[in-house]
């Protein structure tokens, strides 16, 4: 309608500019109200993911000091599948740049687009489904404006961290070329993965579907590029994968510019596709139509609980797909990493030194549950705070008011992080073992080692959902540090043992007590513990939500 | 008659806000009691402290016999809820969430259900964000009244719907008295308080300022009253208790407090009257003076 008032009375000459201009109106004034809403939280992974790379390269000196210690990390790491499959291909780890490049470029990208994604759907599908859109949108406000501004808020975040990472690790004495290749290849990846996010919110109508569905695309993304890094023969497969670009730009090991160019095109294309995807549907509606749902509720649905397993079966089911594919994956991969480790006299004495070839590939199923464990506590801290997501919504009082109880409630939610954990714990296991004792054939003997490997695992997710109830028990306005939890215990497992942090520090992560099946010897003890902690962080963040109000 | 509700000097704060201060309120089984107060007035945190939802500060509640904090989950199967903010989840269609939470009160009357969504026209085949503020709220009042329970609280539960369906709103409340259950009806909207309920209770920054029947509050206000008289009216602006005095000639029109009135009608047919209108007080009028009344001390 205003389009129409706007073009009529402009001159004949202009129409087409003043039209295009009309549907950016108010860009300017949604980047300042994003900026305003994320004034802490957007500072925050700008800093924490600029200035992480620096902060390893600077240990590089004192962990390897020497030539011969640094040629064969070289040897051990960039010939080892199972780190591969972690951090990426290690180039030159000779120096302290490719070492810096290869233990955090992956990481750090991964950590990027993540973030990009959901400062995407926060200031687009999000103001959508909340109604606040409207509000704006009756305001003199263009159809593209909400998701430009989205766009340029999310890429200056990308910007700034890539800049971070550039002049931090110049500061830190480093090439400048690897520098640049760098922060340019994580930057880009943000961008990349702003394209995907903008098209996934003209696809999903709620936020949360649009946030699944691109974090499922990073998701594969990550494990084409783990999968195509430690096999031999596929490793092509990191080629179709923009964070396998990042790493092949080969930042500090003889930048390969042109990569960078490959990421440019993918982020162009896939914001142009959001672009083009959005005036095909209505404000607040999708492009994947809502159907009618029935006109009565099947006689199932009539507890708490059903309630709640309508409310987690699409995330539940979505979580379960990935974690068997993981698990396939990593099982298809396992026997082959002997056949990785290459002919020269220095490797096999370095392999024969490592324990051989059963050492080698039990470490590597050792580092695969220890990874499906992490993956896995995300989803505990996803679906607890499913509970804080119902209580904001206020869609918690009309049960409540009801004859539920709200330890009855909160139990029917609980089940998710307890026990869906364990059957993704279990269906990645069972994946893995099954198809590792294939390859070896082998199964009846792999398939419980594995499994069992695996789910030694839970009581450490356990904790991280426990510690998530304590949160929304106790200081419910600020459950979403839940994230920062998880998110700490999984660098410090990760991280904290390259950086040689003290014992004390790196015993915080309940991953660090876990023991490393199936290399290791099984001891129950930990497992207690870590169950006997998760049990009383789970009553003590219950008792707490019994008592304090709602809302 | 017993009490459905007592609640008294009841406080309730949330960080440096004072959410409630003192509020008294009490509902008799079997009325239907109008709750009125302005926005942010405190009605929506005396409803949730009545379902146990919030944690009183101070003061007693007692609910259909018991205390709603304590016994939350026991009350709840003898009441229904409607919130003033309805919010759906998205994958669940109208029709799911109407039984699931007749359900989950403990049972629901098929029959009766049947017949609301017919008269309140809802679609129940739609989805969460589907349906707009209106039909969302209709989907939590067909949840509540198609089941059978003793007491409804309803919060604002008409804001959002269009005049005809809070005709059929206020009709079906009707059904509600006639049946013997007691309603405890936040409004703010006057009209619906008037043609509805037996007594109010109208509460102004967390406090309650007034209670009774609407007869009762109405001999605490004044009436409007417009006359022709005989001749040019005397001393009536000196009379104590009457405002806005306005003469044209021979005709006058004032308000006067209903203390006053004997008095000042005395004086009128003194004069001789010709004609005369009095009307009494709305609500809108009555609820006008304790919100006024409230800014004039404000802004001293």
């Amino acid at each position: 309608m205003t389009t129409g008032t706007m073009t009529t009375t402009t001159t004949r000459d202009r129409p087409v500019r003043v039209e295009r201009r009309h549907h950016l109106a108010g860009t300017w004034q949604l980047v300042r109200l994003a900026l305003r809403r994320d004034r802490i939280v957007l500072p925050i992974w700008v800093l924490v993911l600029g200035l992480m790379a620096s902060a390893g390269a600077g240990a590089y000196e004192t962990l390897y000091p020497t030539q011969a210690e640094r040629e064969s990390l070289t040897a051990v790491m960039a010939n080892n599948p199972s780190v591969s499959l972690i951090y990426g291909p290690a180039y030159d780890l000779s120096t302290a740049g490719g070492f810096t490049a290869w233990r955090y470029g992956t990481l750090v990208a991964t950590f990027l687009a993540l973030a990009c994604i959901f400062t995407m759907t926060r200031h687009t599908r999000q103001e959508e489904d909340t109604g606040r859109h409207e509000l704006l949108a009756s305001a003199v406000v263009g159809r593209y404006a909400a998701l430009t501004a989205s766009v340029i808020v999310a890429g200056l975040g990308s910007l700034a961290t890539g800049l971070l990472i550039t002049v931090s690790l110049m500061g830190a004495g480093l090439p400048a070329a690897g520098s640049v290749a760098f922060g340019a290849s994580t930057a880009l990846v943000g961008f990349v993965f702003i394209g995907i996010a903008a098209i996934a919110v003209q696809l999903a109508e709620y936020s949360r579907t649009a946030n699944g569905i691109a974090s499922a695309v990073l998701g594969a993304a990550f494990i084409v590029r783990a999968v195509g890094d430690a096999s031999a023969d596929g490793s092509w497969l990191s080629w179709l994968s923009p964070i396998g670009w990042a790493t092949r730009v080969r930042a500090f090991a003889d930048e390969r510019w042109w990569v960078l160019a490959l990421l440019v095109a993918a982020a162009v294309v896939l914001t142009g596709a959001g672009y083009f995807l959005l005036p095909k549907r209505d404000v607040g509606m999708s492009l994947i139509p809502a159907r009618p749902g029935p006109a009565a509720a099947a006689p199932g649905l009539r507890s708490p609980f059903a309630l709640a397993w309508r409310l987690h079966r699409g995330a539940l089911i979505g979580w379960t797909v990935g974690f068997a594919l993981m698990g396939a994956m990593y099982g298809s991969l396992a026997a082959g990493i002997g056949d990785i480790i290459g002919d020269s006299e220095q490797s096999r004495q370095m392999f024969e030194r490592l324990g051989g070839a059963d050492a080698l590939v039990d470490a590597f199923i050792g580092m695969t549950a220890l990874m499906v464990a992490m993956i896995a506590s995300l989803y505990a801290v996803q679906s607890t705070l499913r509970m804080r997501a119902e209580e904001s919504a206020v869609r918690v009082e009309p049960l409540l008011a009801t004859r539920v109880s709200r330890l009855g409630w909160a139990a029917s939610h609980l089940v998710f992080p307890l026990l869906g954990t364990a059957l993704l714990l279990a269906v990645a296991g069972f994946c893995t073992g099954l198809l590792h004792g294939l390859r070896v054939g082998d199964v009846g003997g792999q398939l419980p080692s594995v499994l069992g490997a695996t789910m030694a695992q839970l009581p450490a997710v356990w904790v991280v959902a426990g510690l998530a109830v304590a949160l929304f028990g106790f200081l419910p306005k600020a459950a979403t540090a839940a994230w920062a939890v998880a998110a700490a215990f999984v660098l410090l497992s990760m991280f904290g043992p390259i950086l040689q942090l003290n014992q004390a520090v790196l015993n915080v992560s309940p991953f660090q007590h876990v023991p490393n099946l199936p290399a290791a010897e099984f001891t129950a003890t930990p497992l207690v513990w870590l169950t006997v902690l998760a049990v009383a962080f789970t009553g003590a963040g219950l008792a707490a939500f019994r008592r304090r109000d709602i809302g | 008659m017993d009490n459905a509700i007592s609640v008294t000097g009841l406080h309730k704060s949330f960080g440096r806000t004072k959410a409630l201060d003192g509020l008294d309120l009490s509902v008799a089984t079997g009325e239907v009691h109008g709750f009125l107060g302005p926005n942010g007035s405190g009605k929506s945190t005396t409803v949730r402290v009545l379902l146990g939802l919030l944690h009183a500060d101070r003061g007693t509640v007692r609910l259909l016999g018991g205390d709603p904090w304590r016994d939350a989950a026991n009350l709840h199967r003898r009441l229904a809820y409607v919130p003033g903010d309805v919010n759906l989840w998205p994958n669940l269609s109208g029709g799911e969430v109407i039984d699931l939470l007749g359900r989950l009160r403990g049972g629901l009357d098929q029959k009766r259900r049947a017949e609301l969504v017919e008269r309140f026209e809802l679609d129940p085949r739609k989805k969460g964000r589907t349906y707009s503020k209106g039909n969302r709220q209709k989907v939590a009042i067909v949840a509540a009244l198609a089941s059978r329970v003793e007491l409804l609280i309803m919060d604002e539960p008409t804001a959002g719907l269009d005049p005809l369906m809070e005709a059929t709103f206020q009709e079906t409340i009707q059904e509600e008295r006639e049946q013997g259950r007691t309603v405890l009806l936040s409004s703010h909207i006057l009209a619906e308080v008037e043609a509805l309920c037996d007594r109010v209770s109208i509460i102004r920054n967390g406090r309650t300022v007034e209670t009774g029947t609407l007869a009762q509050l109405r001999h605490l206000t004044r009436t409007s009253i417009s006359a022709e008289l005989a001749g040019p009216p005397n001393g009536l602006s000196t009379l104590e208790n009457v405002h806005d005095l306005k003469v044209e000639g021979n005709h006058v029109r004032f308000d006067v407090e209903t203390a006053a009135l004997d008095r000042v009608l005395k004086q009128l047919t003194e004069v001789g009257v010709r004609s005369l209108t009095s009307q009494p007080p709305t609500l809108e009028e009555l609820f006008l003076r304790h919100y006024t009344d409230d800014r004039a001390v404000a802004r001293k």
